[in-house]
């Protein structure tokens, strides 16, 4: 699956036409948004654990450059090899190569965009390497070739009929829509292939550097078994996910099963902290940490944006927006979606590149009110937008008219004459009569200008009222 | 007390009716009222399209004409929140900072100044219809208003006020947004109506005419039975003003 954020005008309007799409993620998105609620109003101090675990990772991020060092070191001592990758090109490189040194043919995954940020499973397969996603979700939407749709639900676009179909049409097995049959199936597959798998490759949701840790959180134990079973464990880690230590941790803990899901806590959250010990002769005999830049120092470095590496990659934004609600995940063209993927793709990709995702919002700051470490996405859309005007990204009309309308603005007698005139204009024509923007009056009425206006109106009243006395 | 009206683009040219009607209810409850004639756009659209340097000269002008007033009212959220939230945001001139900082604290949306300035929350008269009513965006999330319009509707006794399923739901306008990106703004906006059509109001009374336009517009074309009310006309008509 390509995908382009380039083109998400036309994604978006595929995926308006796609009914049974539009169903499935509505369904999904009102269900996780009501059993966070219903958690939510549980606690009584759930702004403050927002505003706690915004000050956590603001502060954390201040000091990033320390903590990776102090993390290194004693990723180091506890027997984890580190690797740093600046870029996408420069991690795959670094795991195939040590895929190679370490004679890697299979490989499970647990869920972690990070590594959907490499394209890692294709550029594997590319090289040989058999690449088997082992949460549900994930192996899913390998099966159909597809992206994850959502963030923490990666095959929340889909059905159960619509997975009954793909596990009978991929699988060859008889079709069946029972979640817990589909489940049984799916594992039966799976737990061949842990077995067999030489690398678990996971992502990581906090890492601690006063003690070189880590830990990755989720529902469906496959993480336990990914990070356990294999000779090896790679964990891919972006740069932000580093906390000085476990001090703020029970807070994000609590934050982020809730806004995900809403369950009040995950089913699992495994703690890796090194390789098997010589003396308990479990887990894996190696364990590689790799850290990813991939343009987040950049964000880093810019003071008015790096609230957005706050996020914590819970969806509930995703879930609460009213445009993902109706189109899914896939329609915005990228690997983050959503209302935080919309900031991230042009921080990610440049400017030109993402030069239309900032617009993919009526800025109604729903994502805002709901993000558990608080970030204020709508106005870092607003710089975000004005960073793509200011690189001449606009289109040249809207740029003139903008223009014009700022030099009338500035001159009141000017502007009333020519703000009065659409008022007289529309006059002259039939009533509903569509003005020259033909995708909003499809099917909405056209307001009526008021060709008297209210500064006229106000004058006669005033009048009026002195008369009267 | 005295206020000076902030007339925004929309209530000037498209929705007079209802900034009249805001107009009588401050002088029905003896609210002294100035006219800034010379005032244009506050740079709100242009804003949100990412034009910054364009309209800080507008934002600059806009400050100047409203330093001397007492309290400034508005018949519109999204506008009061530009110059009280966005304007913060601009790189106006250093010496226009205090200037801005004290109209940040004296702007207001309508209900919000009747309720928490002019302390006026039993409005009376009679509106004998089903409302509900459509929370817009920036009203409640940038300035945080959301029990004021609520409680000057249900202080007009007869009234029959239901809460819509998902009042706070974006109803898709969002300014240049609801061309830009059309198609998903008419989905945001037929979601939308739906609720408010499953309430069985009669109106959907809002503070932002720009919702309401959108929401009124779809109603209209697609023969749904609810009518947008700006909350100043709900309260004008209520006390036959
Ligand atoms: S931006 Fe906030 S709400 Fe959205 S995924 Fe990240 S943490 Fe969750």
């Amino acid at each position: 699956m390509n995908l382009s954020p380039g083109n998400t005008k036309s994604y978006l309007h595929a995926a308006l036409q796609n009914e049974r799409l539009r169903v499935a993620v509505d369904k999904a998105t009102q269900t996780a948004l009501k059993k966070r609620q219903d958690k939510v109003d549980q606690i009584p101090v759930w702004e403050e654990m927002r505003w706690q675990a915004h000050a956590a990772k603001r502060d954390a991020l201040e000091h990033l450059a320390e903590n990776l060092e102090t993390f290194e070191k004693n990723c180091q001592t506890n027997g984890i090899i580190v690797h740093w990758a600046r870029d996408g090109e420069e991690a795959r490189q670094i795991i195939l190569r040590l895929m190679l040194e370490k004679n890697v043919k299979q490989v499970v995954k647990s869920k972690s965009l990070t590594t959907e940020e490499l394209h890692l499973n294709h550029f594997l397969q590319d090289n040989g390497i058999e690449t088997l996603e082992t949460d549900l979700g994930e192996y899913i939407v390998q099966l159909l070739d597809q992206i994850p749709s959502h963030l923490t639900a990666p095959a929340l676009h889909l059905t159960r009929v619509d997975v009954g179909k793909i596990f009978h049409e991929k699988l060859g097995v008889p079709y069946t829509e029972d979640p817990h049959e589909l489940l049984q199936i799916a594992r039966a597959r799976l737990r061949q292939k842990f077995l067999a798998a030489e690398m678990g490759i996971s992502g990581v949701n906090f890492a601690f550097a006063d003690s070189g840790s880590f830990c990755v959180v989720e529902n469906e134990a496959n993480a336990f078994l990914t990070v356990s079973l294999p000779r090896i464990h790679l964990a891919v880690m972006g740069l932000e996910k580093l906390l000085p230590d476990q001090s703020g941790l029970g807070t994000f803990l609590k934050l982020l099963p809730i806004s995900a899901t809403g369950q009040k806590a995950s089913s699992y959250v495994n703690f890796i902290g090194g390789p098997r010990r010589q003396r308990c002769g479990e887990g894996p005999e190696e364990v590689h940490v790799l850290i990813l830049d991939n343009g987040r120092s950049r964000i880093l470095a810019d003071s008015q944006l790096r609230e957005t590496l706050f996020c914590i990659r819970c969806g509930a934004c995703l879930n609460v927006c009213p445009i993902y609600q109706q189109v899914g995940g896939h329609a915005y063209g990228w690997v983050y979606m959503g209302p935080i993927g919309i900031t991230l793709i042009p921080q990610y990709l440049g400017s030109l590149e993402g030069r239309y995702a900032p617009f993919v919002s009526s800025l109604c700051g729903a994502c805002h009110e709901i993000c558990p470490v608080h970030i204020n996405i709508p106005h870092h859309l607003l710089k975000l937008r004005h960073r793509i005007v200011d690189a001449g990204l606009s289109m040249k009309v809207e740029k003139w008219g903008i223009r014009g309308w700022a030099f009338l603005a500035k001159r009141p007698r000017l502007y009333r004459f020519v703000t009065w005139f659409p008022g007289k204009f529309q006059q002259l024509l039939p009533k509903e009569t569509a003005f020259p923007a033909p995708g909003y009056f499809k099917k909405r009425a056209l307001g009526r200008f008021d060709h008297t206006g209210f500064r006229n109106r106000y004058r006669t009243w005033r009048k009026k009222i002195i008369s009267k006395g | 007390m005295r206020v000076a009206l902030f007339i925004p683009c929309l209530s000037e040219h498209m929705f007079a009716d209802s900034a009249m009607s805001m107009v009588k209810i401050l002088d029905h409850l003896g609210i002294a009222i100035d006219y800034v004639e010379d005032q244009t756009c506050c740079g709100q659209p242009a804003f949100n399209s990412g034009y910054r340097k364009e309209i800080i000269p507008i934002a600059e002008r806009f400050i100047k004409l409203f330093a001397d007033h007492q309290y400034i009212v508005a018949p519109s959220g999204s506008c009061t929140a530009m110059v009280r939230v966005f304007y913060k945001e601009l790189d106006i001139a250093a010496e226009l900072k205090p200037a801005l900082e004290s109209l940040s604290r004296k702007i207001f949306e309508f209900s919000e100044f009747l309720v928490d300035v002019a302390g006026k929350t039993d409005i009376g008269g009679s509106f004998p219809h089903r409302v509900t009513y459509h929370d817009s965006c920036h009203l409640l999330r940038e300035l945080g208003v959301k029990e004021q319009p609520r409680r000057l509707i249900r202080s007009i006794p007869d009234i029959d006020f239901v809460e819509m399923e998902k009042p706070d739901t974006c109803c898709g306008f969002g300014g240049t947004f609801s061309y830009k990106m059309a198609e998903v703004s008419l989905a945001m906006v037929a979601r939308k109506c739906g609720y408010i059509e499953a309430s069985g109001a009669e109106y959907v009374v809002g503070a932002d005419s720009s919702c309401l336009m959108n929401i009124e517009g779809y109603l209209r074309k697609n023969n749904m039975r609810a009518r947008a009310l700006h909350i100043a006309d709900l309260l004008a008509k209520s006390l036959n003003l």
